[in-house]
């Protein structure tokens, strides 16, 4: 039986996108909200590295602030070790909970404090969870700087004197220096060079292994997402539409979406493989079509797809797949 | 992309200066390329290495108390790199677009998205808020932004990441400037709206003539979009030339260990490839050529003196000098 750590339950999350009320009384428009998060159902194992990918706008971010607490559900809980989170706000969870989960934002620009030097910005979580005094304090800031191909001198300087990657490098730096036992990490890597990037995975790495840390991780890079995972979520408007161990979903993708996502990855090398665009729009969010999100780029949609919404079963919300009417596909893996 | 007559844009040993506590940090230092008109280079090199700042002094946009401590920067053969700070504002937006690095230095949070390209558009062409409204719409279109009409009306917080990353690329791009400069472009875009945004901006460089300074590290943007990339390592250049020898046959030991790193999906190693030890800090610059302490191939005059940019590469590997002298030892 496997150990769940974190168990989201029918969790959505709706925004209120509605006009302007002047505009709104003008046109006699109603109200509209967008739902950005989708009863989305998935449990995090203990020591496992679960990702979730999906196109712009799918609702990752979305979905992980909910994780940490720094967004609330509208519907649905989140329990973090038997503990109920999503009732409450960030702030009044417990720090004994608080300090257990670390979020590593999409925009590192926006997470850094620009007036605190960077040493202080990184002792901030070892000061507020007392995890070391006087002097060792400085010392662990400065192991952690170098963990992540930074110098213990750079403590000293501000986020606005540090390039991109130096500044990502630092907002991960600071996620490490609490200790937590379970990182939520939205595009930890995305501003990074592939050496560094590939310094930072190998560490993070590490790290899960000798401290069996629970990582979610959110990525569009599948090469990234391949490296690390144990298992893959792949999200559509708001929904999980497959979900399975990382080998499986990149050797045999069963969703139609995750047939698209991957065979429109770029061929860096070269080679001339030929690579399918993946075709038509992504719909908006706040008009998602009816029955299955994915319907209006699917191959195999029929009357079915347009009215009823597939559910998560065995791993993928798809009636074809369902009914069997599409096989998985095979990805060969060219040499 | 042949390279024309005149580039629309030169750089001549470009040097930025930063003054530090015990002395003046350099990280661009005697940096020289052209951009032909409807040409796209690329430009890579690790985390740090000196893209975002070469990109920040030839728009005039570097911090203070970084300052141009060197070199010319032409655009249509005329200098701009001593404009005065109005002139040059004239100057950005209207012939240069900048798709900043981060994405919420160029948005104001306090705006809906709409105002910011209207403004902009308004601004820079003869065009009444209607005509730029709908010039918006387009862009907004355009970069993949799904239902415009209901989004141009939003806050920037009230958009994803991506979507953040797109109305920034919209914004660089709504007053047909003549030269771009896109820093990492595609950082939050998933492949297929990266590719989409890549198709864009080599359509107008294409049809319009744009011509495109490309700051990225997905190699795969680099394969699919440029003509020539420039490799820069602490501040200079180590090779420069036509992307497919660039990427497949680099002579650079610096740029053929970044094209090895490069993560593939097909690619099943436990460990990803990293080149071993660290870019050097800015207050520890290696003598003579920076790549040495990392270098497999590093000789002794490697440690001494800097290689120049020779043919497109600066190695002693390839300079005459050494292997007359290796040709002499032998
Ligand atoms: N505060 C908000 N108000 C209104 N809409 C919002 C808000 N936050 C997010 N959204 C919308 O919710 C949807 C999902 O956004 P989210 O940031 O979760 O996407 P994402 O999957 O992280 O995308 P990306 O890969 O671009 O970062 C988007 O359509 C976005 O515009
Ligand atoms: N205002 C500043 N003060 C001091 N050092 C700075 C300042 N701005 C940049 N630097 C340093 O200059 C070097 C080059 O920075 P730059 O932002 O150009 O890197 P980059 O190549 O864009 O890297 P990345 O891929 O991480 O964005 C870095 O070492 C950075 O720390
Ligand atoms: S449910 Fe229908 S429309 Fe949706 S992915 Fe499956 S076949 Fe396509
Ligand atoms: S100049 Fe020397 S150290 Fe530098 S890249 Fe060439 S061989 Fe290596
Ligand atoms: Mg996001
Ligand atoms: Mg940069």
């Amino acid at each position: 039986m496997s150990d769940v750590f974190v168990e989201i339950d029918a969790v959505s999350r709706r925004f209120d996108v509605s006009k302007p009320l002047v505009t709104r009384l003008i046109h006699r428009e109603p109200k509209q909200y967008l739902k950005a998060v989708d009863k989305v159902s998935l449990s995090v194992v203990r020591g496992e590295t679960l990702a979730i990918v999906g196109e712009s706008g799918s609702g990752k971010s979305t979905l992980a602030n909910v994780i940490v607490g720094l967004l609330n559900a509208s519907d649905g809980s989140v329990r973090f070790d038997g503990h109920l989170t999503s009732e409450k706000s960030g702030r009044e969870l417990a720090p004994a909970i608080r300090r257990r989960m670390q979020m590593v934002f999409q925009d590192p620009y926006a997470s850094l404090n620009p007036r605190w030097r960077v040493g202080a910005i990184i002792a901030e979580p070892i000061h507020a969870f007392d995890l070391a005094r006087g002097p060792d304090v400085g010392r662990r800031v400065g192991e952690l700087l170098e963990l992540v191909g930074l110098h213990p001198d750079d403590a000293k300087r501000y986020p606005h004197e540090f390039s991109g990657g130096q500044r990502q490098r630092i907002a991960i730096a600071r996620a490490l220096a609490s200790e937590a036992d379970f990182l939520v990490c939205d595009e930890p890597t995305s501003a990074l060079d592939v050496s560094v990037q590939a310094q930072i995975l190998n560490l993070m790495k590490d790290l899960q292994d000798r401290l069996s840390l629970t990582y979610v991780l959110i990525s569009h890079n599948l090469a990234v997402v391949r490296h690390m995972a144990t298992r893959i979520g792949v999200m559509y408007l708001g929904r999980i539409v497959e979900l399975a161990p990382a080998h499986e979903l990149f050797a045999t993708p069963r969703h139609p979406y995750t047939q698209m996502l991957l065979a429109a990855l770029p061929d860096v090398r070269m080679t001339g493989r030929a690579r399918t665009k993946v075709s038509g729009e992504i719909p908006s969010p706040i008009n998602p079509p009816t029955g299955c999100h994915f319907h209006t780029r699917c191959p195999h949609a029929n009357a079915r797809c347009k009215s009823e919404v597939p559910a998560l079963l065995d791993g993928v919300a798809c009636h074809a797949v369902h009914e069997g009417r599409i096989a998985p596909m095979r990805v060969t893996a060219s040499a | 992309m042949a390279e024309t007559a005149r580039p629309l844009l030169e750089v001549r040993d470009l040097t930025v200066e930063i003054p530090g506590d015990a002395h003046v940090y350099k990280p661009v230092d005697g940096v020289s390329f052209s951009v032909a008109a409807g040409e796209i280079l690329g430009l890579v090199g690790e985390s740090g290495a000196g893209k975002s700042v070469t990109g920040s002094a030839i728009i005039g946009l570097l911090q203070p108390p970084g300052r141009i401590g060197g070199g010319e920067v032409i655009l249509a053969g005329e200098r701009i790199d001593q404009l005065a700070p109005r002139q040059m504002r004239r100057l950005r937006g209207k012939r240069i677009g900048l798709i900043a690095q981060d994405p919420l230095t160029s948005l104001d949070p306090l705006m809906r998205v709409g105002e910011q390209l209207i403004e902009t558009i308004t601004t820079h062409l003869p065009l009444s808020r209607n005509e730029a409204r709908r010039k918006a719409l387009g862009l907004l279109e355009e970069v993949g932004i799904p239902d415009p009409e209901r989004r141009i009306d939003a806050y920037p917080h009230e958009f994803s990441g991506g979507m953040r990353q797109r109305v920034v690329i919209a914004l660089a791009l709504c007053a047909d400037p003549e030269l771009v400069i896109a820093d990492e472009p595609t950082t939050a875009l998933d492949v297929s709206v990266a590719a989409q945004v890549v198709e864009l901006i080599k359509r107008l460089s294409r049809e319009r003539g744009m011509s495109v300074i490309l700051i990225t590290h997905d190699m795969g943007v680099i394969a699919e979009a440029t003509d020539r990339v420039a490799v820069l390592y602490a501040g200079r250049i180590a090779e420069i030339g036509p992307v497919r020898d660039v990427v497949l046959t680099p002579r650079h030991p610096y740029a053929q260990g970044l094209m090895s790193a490069i993560p593939d999906v097909e690619d099943t190693r436990e460990r990803l490839v990293q080149i071993p030890g660290t870019m050097p800090r800015l207050a520890a610059m290696p003598t003579g050529c920076a790549f040495h302490p990392r270098c497999t191939h590093a000789m002794p005059i490697c440690a001494q003196v800097q290689p120049p940019l020779v043919d497109g590469v600066a190695c002693h590997l390839y300079s005459p000098a050494p292997q007359a002298a290796i040709a002499g030892a032998a």
